[in-house]
C-alpha cells in the first residue's frame, strides 16, 4: 500500500499537517470557511475563489484567509 | 429648511443620504456595534481586514450583523504602515467581494497615528491605476490635499485630530482652505470627541464626518450615536443656511427706535 505523505504548510500564521498534493478546496472545506466572506491569498498572491478547486498544495505553503470584521 | 432628501453626499458617482460615516471597531460586541449603526443612520460603514480565526469557527462574524447589502462596507486599511501593507490589504478587500470604494490609511507613527503622506501619495496613484475608489485619510495639509486630488483621489479625508484622540477639530483655518480650493467630497476623519465636533466640522462646509471611538467608547453609544446623527444634520442645515457676519461690537436684536 502506498504511503500517504503529510506535508507542512501555514495558515493564517499556524502549522498544519496536510496530504501531500491536497487540494486547496479541501483544506478550506475542512475548516468550514464561508468562501462568499473571504479573501485567500497563496504565497502573498490573491487566489480567485473560483478556481480553489485546481490549486494543489506544496509542501512550506502560505495561505492567508481574511475577512472583515470591525474597525475605525 | 435644507431638503435633507435632494441635499445628497455623491461619492464616486453612488448617492448617500447620510453625511455621517461610522466606524465598527471598539464596541463591546457585534449586536451593540449594529444597534449604534442603525440609530446612527450612517449608509456607511469603515471595516478592517483581518485574518479568519480558523481555530474558533464559531466566532460571530461582522457581516453577519451588519448586512453588506443594506449598508456600504468601506475597507479600511488600518494599521497599515507603508504603501506595501495597504496595497495588499486593498486588494484582499476587493477579493472578498468586489468592494471597489475603499479607504486608504497609510500610518507614519505608532503613537501619534498621523499619517505618512508620501506613502499615502503613492498608494493613492497605485489604487485609482487599478480602479479602485480611493477615500484617502490625510493630514489637514492644504498641499497634500491637492495632491491626493491630482492623484486620483476620490474623496479627501483629512483628520480633525489624532485617531481616537477625541480631541475634536484642531485646525479650522486649514480645513476652510481644502474646502475653497476641491470640489471633491470632504470628510473628517478621526479626532472627533463629541457632537458638536462634528457640527463644526460641517459649518466649516466639510461634506461629511467619519466617527468610531467617540461613539463605541461613549459611556452610552446608543444615545452618542444619535447625537451625532442629530448633529451632523444640524450642522450641515447650518452651513446652507449661511451664518450672519462676525462683528465686534453688539448689535441690538430689538429695534432703537420707539423706545419709552
Amino acid at each position: 500500500m502506498k504511503k500517504i505523505k503529510k506535508i507542512k504548510i501555514k495558515i493564517n500564521g499556524k502549522i498544519k499537517s496536510i496530504t501531500e498534493h491536497c487540494n486547496l478546496s479541501i483544506v478550506l472545506k475542512n475548516l468550514k470557511i464561508p468562501l462568499n466572506k473571504v479573501a485567500i491569498e497563496l504565497n502573498e498572491e490573491i487566489i480567485d475563489k473560483k478556481k480553489i478547486n485546481k490549486i494543489k498544495l506544496n509542501k512550506n505553503d502560505k495561505i492567508e484567509i481574511v475577512h472583515f470584521i470591525g474597525g475605525g | 429648511m435644507v431638503n435633507l432628501k435632494k441635499d445628497s453626499l455623491i461619492i464616486a458617482n453612488k448617492k448617500f443620504y447620510s453625511r455621517l460615516i461610522v466606524g465598527t471597531g471598539k464596541y463591546k460586541s457585534m449586536a451593540e456595534c449594529a444597534k449604534a449603526i442603525k440609530l446612527s443612520g450612517a449608509e456607511i460603514v469603515t471595516v478592517a481586514v483581518r485574518r479568519v480565526n480558523i481555530s474558533d469557527k464559531k466566532k460571530p462574524l461582522l457581516m453577519d450583523y451588519v448586512d453588506p447589502k443594506k449598508i456600504t462596507y468601506l475597507p479600511n486599511t488600518a494599521g497599515c504602515f507603508n504603501s506595501k501593507e495597504a496595497l495588499r490589504t486593498l486588494r484582499l478587500a476587493r477579493e472578498i467581494g468586489g468592494w471597489k470604494l475603499v479607504k486608504l490609511e497609510v500610518l507614519g507613527d505608532k503613537k501619534n497615528l498621523f499619517p505618512d503622506m508620501i506613502e499615502t501619495l503613492k498608494s493613492t496613484e497605485v489604487l485609482a491605476k487599478e480602479g479602485f475608489k480611493v477615500m484617502v485619510y490625510c493630514n489637514d495639509d492644504p498641499l497634500m490635499a491637492k495632491r491626493l486630488e491630482n492623484s486620483g483621489a476620490d474623496a479627501i479625508m483629512p483628520l480633525a485630530a489624532p485617531i481616537g484622540s477625541g480631541l475634536g477639530i484642531q485646525n479650522k483655518i486649514n480645513i476652510q482652505i481644502i474646502r475653497k480650493q476641491t470640489k471633491l467630497p470632504l470628510i473628517i476623519d478621526a479626532g472627533l470627541g463629541q457632537a458638536s465636533d462634528a457640527t463644526i466640522a460641517m459649518e466649516l462646509g466639510c461634506d461629511g464626518v467619519l466617527v468610531n471611538t467617540a461613539i463605541a467608547k461613549a459611556k452610552k453609544p446608543f444615545e452618542m450615536a444619535l447625537a451625532f446623527k442629530n448633529a451632523v444634520i444640524a450642522g450641515r442645515q447650518s452651513y446652507k443656511s449661511g451664518r450672519i457676519d462676525k462683528i465686534l461690537m453688539g448689535n441690538p436684536s430689538s429695534p432703537s427706535k420707539g423706545i419709552i
